[in-house]
């Protein structure tokens, strides 16, 4: 081999290596340095309170409902079933074995302790996280089909499509997400509900408006990568299917829009991953989703820095999935 | 079977394009048409204008007997009678060659899937590549994706085929392939209307060749007549151009 390439891959892995190095130590670096700001202000980290955001055990205390005398205690299927007997009413309960603290015959007050027992339970946080992914999937189903259909609007020769498509697209584009929001709530919200009441209606829960707001968002959003995407579809692909006596609704529907949205898959993994992150902000109209749910433990906890990163981390758990998601769906379609 | 009456075409691109100038003519039952002329000449345009890839501005145009230009007429119906195969082939992508044929009969002629799915085998014996069938088209040569997209359009059972340049876009050695497929359904009694710069196709399959130039018809004659004596100036320059050895 020549021992010029030799040393010169030796030169190059070894800058590469610096390099290396130096990235650990900018990220250590960092670190120490936010570590040593938190100390030099007092901050007292306490890692060990954070998991019971996440999980913790609950204590369950079964307490009667009437008053009277234990009646029977028996054992059934893992479980215990006691029977109180008052007056004239008797009442049943069932708790896991182990957690009874009564005995048979005992005479039992209004509000006595039957039994108790722990139970583990999801914590706040999990709570929260798991409606940030209800919301935004909800919104990303709605979202892809308002897109889809804003999309074919926008390209429709029909004036009355096109003009509409347009104004939508403009209007949710040149506006801020969260003002949209607020008109969701504040002014479609109570206006529908209002309606709704007069008519004798259910009432539609403030969560809905959320969703409305963060769907017509990406909605538009996705509607212009919808009409990119199939106006990079080569005429000559509409051409031959027009030919062969399709109408435009078979071509669109056989031929174009399956490339078209092949193209898109890449973009409107994008348009995703940002909203949820933009599903942050349905804080702001007491949908208690991860972000409002890190407020209100930090409020509770007084431990802002560890809940913060843990908020940031769990998002960053939320799009990488989604983004690896979306990477393995576009190599499997275009691998066909 | 298919009648072009003073038909007029006008592009507006930067400056007025008059593609077609009071273009008429008469093409019969299996009769085979070579349409021949200079880049630019509205040959294409006029192929175009037969199945109403563009739209005629003025003029009649017939296929048998349905006009077309009528805006009652369900172009779609005309269309699935008329074949038509592209300079680019225009398959379908992310469809295998099978499904590219198979596609518009069960959507448009809603026939059943085995009855389509024979008809394809039979089509792809036919144009010679019954191997190819389960392949995309980006794996096929120019030549073969040419011949899976005659074979789409003959999936269709049309009454006319029209081919645009159909051996333009192809390596020198495919094009045999291709005009060898095109001169087994002449012989079949095809109606066909073919723009090419093939010559010797038109010399040996062309019932009629027609001539253009500016957007309208020069010359329409038989092939014998078109390569010994032809009439007009225009045409003598342009064979004499493009039959150069």
């Amino acid at each position: 081999m020549n021992p010029d390439a030799n040393l010169l891959r030796f030169k190059k892995s070894r800058t590469y290596y610096l390099s290396a190095c130096a990235f650990f130590l900018i990220i250590v670096g960092v670190v120490l340095a936010l570590y040593y700001s938190a100390m030099s202000i007092d901050y007292v980290w306490r890692w060990y309170r954070i998991p019971q955001y996440f999980i913790y055990l609950d204590k369950v205390e079964i307490r009667a409902e009437i008053e009277g005398e234990v009646d029977s205690i028996t054992t059934k299927d893992a479980k215990v079933v006691i029977v109180v007997k008052g007056l004239d009413e008797s009442e049943s309960y069932s708790v896991p074995t182990g957690s009874v603290s009564v005995e048979e015959s005992d005479f039992i007050y209004f509000g006595d302790v039957l039994a108790q027992y722990e139970k583990w339970r999801v914590g706040i946080l999990i709570m929260g996280l798991w409606l940030t992914l209800k919301v935004s999937f909800v919104a990303i189903i709605f979202g892809i089909f308002i897109g889809l259909f804003a999309g074919l609007a926008r390209i429709s020769s029909n004036p009355a499509l096109k003009w509409s498509a347009i104004t939508y697209i403009e209007l949710i584009r040149g506006s801020p997400l969260l003002v949209q929001i607020f008109i969701w709530y504040f002014v479609l919200g109570t206006l529908i509900n209002n309606l709704l009441a007069k008519q004798g209606f259910w009432q539609i829960p403030p969560i809905w408006f959320g969703v409305a707001a963060l769907a017509s968002f990406s909605g538009a959003y996705v509607a212009e990568m919808v009409r990119a995407g199939i106006q990079s579809i080569h005429r000559g692909q509409t051409e031959a299917s027009r030919s062969l006596g399709m109408t435009y609704v078979q071509s669109m529907m056989h031929v174009i829009l399956p490339q078209a949205l092949r193209r898109i898959i890449p973009p409107l993994a994008g348009q995703f991953i940002s909203l949820i992150k933009d599903s942050s902000l349905l804080g702001i109209i007491a949908i208690r989703e991860l972000t409002k749910a890190t407020r209100e433990v930090v409020t509770t906890s007084l431990q802002p820095f560890e809940l913060w990163f843990v908020c940031a981390l769990l998002y960053l758990v939320l799009t990488f999935s989604l983004s690896m998601l979306l990477q393995y769906v576009e190599r499997r379609t275009l691998a066909q | 079977m298919i009648e072009v009456k003073n038909v007029f075409k006008t592009f507006f691109v930067t400056h007025e394009v008059r593609a077609l100038v009071d273009v008429s003519t008469k093409i019969a039952a299996a009769e085979v048409i070579v349409v021949i002329g200079p880049s630019g000449s509205g040959k294409s345009t006029l192929l175009r204008c037969i199945n109403k890839l563009e739209t005629a501005n003025k003029g009649r145009i017939y296929i048998d007997g349905v006009d077309i230009l009528d805006p009652k007429t369900d172009i779609n119906k005309v269309r699935a009678e008329v074949g038509m195969v592209f300079q680019s082939f225009n398959l379908f992508p992310h469809k295998t060659v099978f499904e590219n044929i198979t596609l518009a009969q069960t959507v448009v002629r809603k026939r059943s899937k085995e009855e389509a799915a024979a008809k394809a085998v039979a089509l792809l014996e036919k144009v010679g590549i019954p191997e190819k069938a389960d392949v995309y088209p980006d794996q096929l040569s120019g030549g073969q994706q040419q011949r899976v997209a005659i074979a789409r359009a003959l999936a269709m059972d049309p009454k006319v085929m029209l081919f645009d340049e159909p051996t333009s876009a192809l390596d020198p050695e495919m094009i045999g392939e291709v005009l060898d497929v095109m001169k087994n359904l002449a012989r079949e009694g095809m109606t066909m209307v073919v723009v090419t710069h093939e010559m010797g196709f038109a010399r040996e399959v062309a019932d009629r060749v027609i001539f253009m130039d500016e957007g309208a018809i020069v010359e329409v004659g038989t092939p014998e007549h078109f390569f010994t004596n032809p009439t007009h100036d225009r045409t003598k320059l342009f064979l004499s151009q493009i039959l150069r050895p």
